[in-house]
């Protein structure tokens, strides 16, 4: 009876410190980002405080500036759902960004076929479908390169973002050219039966926030509940002993790819369908590379995610500010998000450190 | 000469007491060790041997107490501080820098300020290396070196340092029997110059070759002590109570072939393996002794598959299995235990019940959480591991980690070829993992295991295979050979 009590009592407060961790870990993060960027913005000439102020204002402080937050939101937490699976295996699936590319283009290539059939509903079901196969199959490019060529999936990566960057650009100067012109500002914008239906009056998309949250819950049940999750687990713990488990992990550092890929094509096929109604150069908007710090500094937790993917999405949209108010150029973004990720490795760092103390003495 | 600076000192532990929250590591115990004497420490795993150990080196603060150094009381409370009164201790896993070279991590600690004295700690280290024999070479980075080459590194550290009380851990394990015999010839030059040498051991033959005086901790209390000539059985009952049974193991193998290698040869290990060939019949128990690294973990992982022969051809249950993989042995009923716990046999990170689960193996697409949990709570009962179904296997003990990779073989294999599966573990657990192997060959399934521990391979195989460089040298029944032989046959003479 003692035993027992004894056991549930520490395990309670075992919980309790590491709730406790987490919020002393949050804490810190942001303390740690501020300071950065502080820094930086100092070095840049620019009045902190007002900057942040502009930041907030920019992204927080109308209801139309919000729903462009939301419409940076999806796609980055699209993309980081994907890279949970690839990050809980051990892969760092940088090419997440090309994959989001890829899926704007099977998305696109489905929409031009479906222009004119008469069924928008299915025509956008299917081109989200081609959206997803997109993207798994770039990514899959990566995975057999890593598993059978022995290729880091960081250079595969980044290589296929490269060729599908050229696609895009090609498609759009070539085959999808505008009729009479080619252009920078992309395809010829479809028609308005095939835009994601809008709530008009609030100017946001019910099917794409619903997307984002149905990834999020699909994610965590994957990963908490399924065989599939625990194994990405297992491999990307220890590779060598899941393998006498009788894993393959080569196996499942395809599946992971696989499902990053779906969900970055989906996060391609939201932008074409929900946002720009057209394939732009730029259709990415390098929420595939911003994800890959969303999900770094969300410790690789999906319920903290979409609360750092709404950070760094106020963050995407309330910056456009810093150029146009303050006469900052708008790389300045770009340098804050990037003082944040090493902020947050910062504070990763640190914790390993207490973790191999915590041990190291008993 | 380094000897010149020692003053021999006695030292005196006196009522010293360890609690860790309710647990009582260490509850009163007196001790003095006289310099110029090796002086024996037994007892079980869990009997407070290392706790008082880390109390001594200043790693660990006492809960109550008195340390006493030539009758003045000494207080210190870090390992530092404990090494300018002299005392060194020496741990199972060397605490040292892989990256680095011998002679940088002979300097570590003793060099000071801006300048180095590289030349001087040079012509001091080889002095040092050729008084005691040891085969080390300045240059050499440490992540090359074997344990008992990084332990004589240690030792000499601990000596230009200064120690005159110098405190082993469990420093036999692991190691080959040459080193064995250099590190004792060392240990015995300095008790000799006069310093005081503490061993802490559960073997008994090495307490019997090397100290003058042994005292014996039972439950955080000394139990008992003694001087040489020692009696192994009073030693036995004061660390258990009553001796342990250590009758051969009896098995009735059939004439049946399990695993047959013909001329197998392969890469892998320091020598890998050459012209190997072997039969085993089912219910038999093969022991696999040798130097470590001479060609026993290569043979087990060529018979897991997990090692593709270069030459030859293997058998399993009459099925030619040459050209197959890890998972067409595992399927035809061959399962592996890998030495090394934490890093190839469990997954850090993951929890009890998550092995469980992994273990399932079933088409179905969702763990069945249920039953993965009923499953590590079965498996925690069945084979004593203290922890429970939600503890990570990093927190597990060495023992416990080994009990659980036990638990997670497969219930009717054919074939289990095991590496080293009690290593570092207390005498107490030794015989429960025999006595659950046992349980395994009873059903017919086959043991082909290595150790480096040649008494147990004696009391558990029923044939004996001697590995020198590569090669098989000698294949005897247990029953008609002995300690001496096999020794012989381990140092290339048969």
């Amino acid at each position: 009876m003692v035993m027992k009590q004894d056991k549930t009592d520490s395990r309670s407060t075992t919980k309790k410190r590491v709730f406790l961790e987490y919020v002393l870990e949050a804490v810190l993060a942001i303390s740690l980002v501020l300071a950065f960027t502080t820094v930086v913005l100092l070095i840049a000439g620019a009045p902190p405080l007002q900057s942040y102020v502009h930041i907030f204002m920019g992204s927080l402080g109308s209801w139309i500036r919000f729903t462009h937050v939301i419409k940076a939101w999806i796609p980055l937490v699209l993309c980081s759902c994907g890279l949970l699976y690839t990050f809980r295996i051990g892969l760092w699936n940088i090419g997440v960004e090309g994959q989001v590319v890829m899926g704007a283009i099977f998305t696109t290539a489905l929409m031009r076929m479906g222009t004119g059939t008469g069924y928008p509903s299915l025509v956008l079901l299917l081109s989200c479908l081609a959206g997803m196969t997109g993207g798994a199959l770039w990514a899959l490019g990566a995975g057999y390169l890593r598993t059978k060529g022995g290729v880091h999936e960081i250079f595969a990566g980044l290589g296929l973002n490269f060729v599908a960057q050229g696609m895009v650009l090609w498609l759009i100067f070539g085959p999808w050219k505008r009729a009479g012109i080619a252009s920078m500002s992309g395809t010829e914008t479809f028609e308005r039966s095939l835009w994601l239906p809008t709530i008009e009056t609030l100017r946001i998309s019910p099917a794409g926030i619903g997307i984002a949250l149905g990834a999020l819950l699909i994610t965590a049940w994957m990963l908490r509940y399924t065989n599939v999750g625990l194994r990405l687990k297992a491999v990307g713990n220890n590779a060598q002993a899941a393998y006498l488990f009788g894993l393959r992990p080569g196996k499942y550092m395809l599946i992971a790819m696989i499902l990053a890929g779906s969900f970055a094509g989906l996060a391609g096929s939201m932008q074409v369908t929900g946002v720009y109604h057209r394939l732009i150069p730029a259709i990415s908007s390098n929420y595939g590379y911003l994800s890959l710090l969303v999900v770094m500094l969300a410790n690789f937790n999906v319920w903290i995610t979409p609360l750092v993917a709404l950070f760094f999405a106020c963050l995407n949209v309330g910056s456009i500010q810093l150029p146009m108010v303050l006469q900052l150029d708008s790389s300045l973004s770009g340098v804050m998000q990037g003082t944040m990720v090493l902020a947050a490795l910062a504070v990763h760092f640190i914790r390993s450190r207490l973790r191999a103390a915590y041990t190291g003495g008993t | 000469m380094i000897s010149q600076g020692a003053r021999h000192v006695v030292l005196e532990l006196q009522d010293i007491h360890r609690y860790f929250g309710t647990v009582q590591a260490n509850r009163g115990i007196d001790l003095t060790v006289k310099p110029g004497r090796i002086h024996g420490i037994l007892g079980e795993n869990g009997a407070g041997k290392s706790t008082l150990m880390k109390i001594l080196a200043g790693y660990l603060p006492m809960t109550r107490g008195r340390i006493l150094l030539d009758g003045t009381e000494v207080r210190y409370a870090s390992p530092n501080e404990a090494s300018s009164l002299g005392i060194g201790m020496l741990y199972q896993d060397p605490m040292d820098f892989p990256m680095l070279s011998v002679i940088e991590n002979f300097m570590i600690g003793q060099v000071s300020g801006v300048a180095s004295a590289g030349e001087t700690y040079r012509r001091k280290f080889s002095e040092l290396v050729q008084e005691f024999d040891f085969t080390l070479r300045p240059d050499t980075p440490v992540h090359l070196l074997t344990i008992g080459e990084r332990q004589q590194l240690e030792i000499l550290r601990l000596l230009s340092i200064g120690a005159r009380v110098l405190i082993l851990d469990e420093p036999t394990t692991g190691i080959s029997t040459t080193q064995k015999e250099i590190l004792f010839s060392a240990l015995k030059k300095l008790a000799a110059e006069g310093r005081s040498v503490i061993l802490v051991s559960h073997k008994l033959e090495d307490v019997d070759a090397l100290c003058d005086t042994v005292t014996v901790l039972q439950d955080g209390r000394v139990s008992g002590a003694m001087d040489q000539p020692f009696d192994s059985t009073t030693l036995l009952s004061m660390m258990f109570g009553a001796p342990p049974e250590s009758s051969r193991h009896i098995h009735r193998p059939t004439s049946q072939t399990i695993l047959r290698l013909d001329n197998v040869s392969a890469a892998g290990g320091r020598t890998g393996l050459s012209g190997c060939s072997i039969q085993v019949r089912r219910g038999e128990v093969v022991g696999l002794a040798g130097l470590e690294g001479s060609g026993q973990g290569v043979l087990l992982r060529v018979a897991a598959g997990l090692l593709r022969p270069r030459k030859g051809t293997i058998h399993l249950d009459n099925h030619n299995m040459t050209h197959q993989g890890y998972h067409a042995y595992r399927k035809a009923g061959a399962a592996f235990l890998p030495a090394s716990r934490l890093e190839e046999g469990l997954i850090r990170g993951l929890t009890i019940t998550e092995h469980c689960a992994l273990q399932q193996q079933g088409r179905s697409f969702l763990v069945d959480w249920h039953e993965a949990h009923a499953g590590a709570r079965k498996k925690i009962a069945g084979f004593q591991v203290m922890g429970s179904p939600g503890s990570v296997v990093e927190s597990l003990s060495g023992g416990n980690q080994q009990r659980l990779l036990l638990a997670f073989l497969p219930e009717r294999p054919r074939l289990l070829l095991l590496e080293n599966p009690t290593r570092g573990l207390d005498l107490e657990s030794v015989h429960w993992v025999w006595n659950h192997l046992d349980a395994y060959c009873e059903q017919g399934t086959s043991i082909v295991f290595s150790s480096s521990e040649l008494d147990e391979i004696l009391l558990a195989a029923d044939r004996v295979l001697v590995f020198f460089e590569g090669r098989i040298i000698k294949d005897v029944l247990a029953s008609r050979t002995n300690v001496m032989e096999l020794g012989r046959a381990l140092a290339g003479r048969v």
